[in-house]
């Protein structure tokens, strides 16, 4: 794979150059960042830009995490592309509903480069 | 201002119904029927009131904050006792808590301060409190918030998180009236000082 297109959603803009960082810095080769403020915003970005991996807030204004999830798989939006929630919210009930809405992953914040690394690359190397 | 069950309101005059100033926490006033919008507005079998004391404890707030700072800044951050001495100009960051518990995470910085930790969050430089600045304190807040909820499990599980709001402005004081409980601490790190309150208005 020469590069890995990759949606990175948050509301906060800072998080968002924060997890890209962390994306280089674990070593993602090719990495392209696709930027969204919202769940909403990721499903247009999703109709009109193919990626290779989704990182994903869950506490978003406008449509949070979860739902942007459920809508991804109803919408039929990159169907087969692993998704991986980064968020404060770290309960299992939290994590089993991440899985449950099609997450392949569960980074919680703050994260150090390396669980990034650990989390995101075996499902970026099996896609 | 209304926030999850936050009775709060922002103006320049003193602080008040904020017992037991830096350093300290206010005693739980006992018997307080759980309050706030969102507490009433659900009905919950999970119970905090038998777990209040580690709810309340005061390390999970340090150890929440040295975890942010370390993990996120790549910042050694220390508890120090005392009132910040904090710049006029100032930064604020509330995210609130809804659920089996009700009220809200608060930070609170001098303008030095939050453009310094947003520069170690974005490898940025800034001279003025601008959109990317509030956008990392609001950022911090909201991990802080997260952490501390993160260190009781029935917590974690069944208490929500507002996105951040962010006030800046010149001398005003955060007001809180008789909170549950309150924990409200002091942290340096370099030369730099910030306060963080957790405020309790409701346990179910």
């Amino acid at each position: 794979m020469s590069e890995i297109r990759t949606l990175i959603v948050d509301d906060s803009s800072v998080m968002r150059k924060i997890v890209e960082r962390a994306l280089r810095q674990a070593g993602l080769e090719g990495l392209v960042v696709h930027e969204a403020g919202s769940g909403v915003e990721g499903l247009e970005v999703l109709k009109i830009t193919a990626v290779d991996l989704i990182l994903s807030d869950i506490n978003m204004p406008a449509m949070d995490g979860l739902e942007f999830l459920r809508q991804i798989r109803a919408q039929n939006l990159a169907v087969g592309i692993p998704v991986v929630m980064i968020t404060t919210e770290s309960s299992e009930e939290h994590v089993k509903q991440a899985i449950e809405a099609g997450a392949k992953g569960y980074i919680r914040k703050p994260f150090t480069a390396e669980q990034v690394k650990e989390r995101v690359l075996p499902l970026v190397h099996a896609a | 201002m209304l926030l999850n069950g936050v009775r709060s309101s922002v103006t320049g005059g003193q602080r008040s119904g904020s017992r037991g100033g830096a350093g300290g926490e206010t005693p739980r006033e006992g018997g307080r029927e759980a309050g706030g919008a969102i507490s009433r507005e659900r009905t919950m079998p999970v119970s905090l009131r038998e777990s209040v004391e580690q709810v309340s404890d005061p390390r999970n707030l340090d150890a929440s904050v040295e975890e942010v700072f370390r993990l996120m800044l790549g910042l050694e951050c220390k508890r120090v006792v005392g009132p910040a001495d904090l710049e006029t100009e100032s930064v604020t960051s509330v995210v609130g808590f809804g659920g089996v518990l009700s009220g809200a995470c608060v930070f609170k910085s001098g303008a030095g301060t939050a453009m310094k930790i947003a520069a170690h969050m974005t490898g940025m430089e800034f001279s003025a409190i601008d959109d990317t600045v509030k956008d990392g304190i609001g950022e911090i807040c909201n991990m802080l918030a997260g952490a501390w909820k993160g260190k009781v499990p029935e917590l974690a599980a069944n208490t929500g998180l507002s996105v951040p709001a962010v006030i800046t402005g010149h001398d005003y004081k955060l007001h809180v009236q008789a909170p549950e409980f309150q924990i409200h601490h002091t942290y340096r790190f370099d030369d730099q000082v910030f306060e963080v309150t957790i405020v309790c208005d409701g346990l179910q």
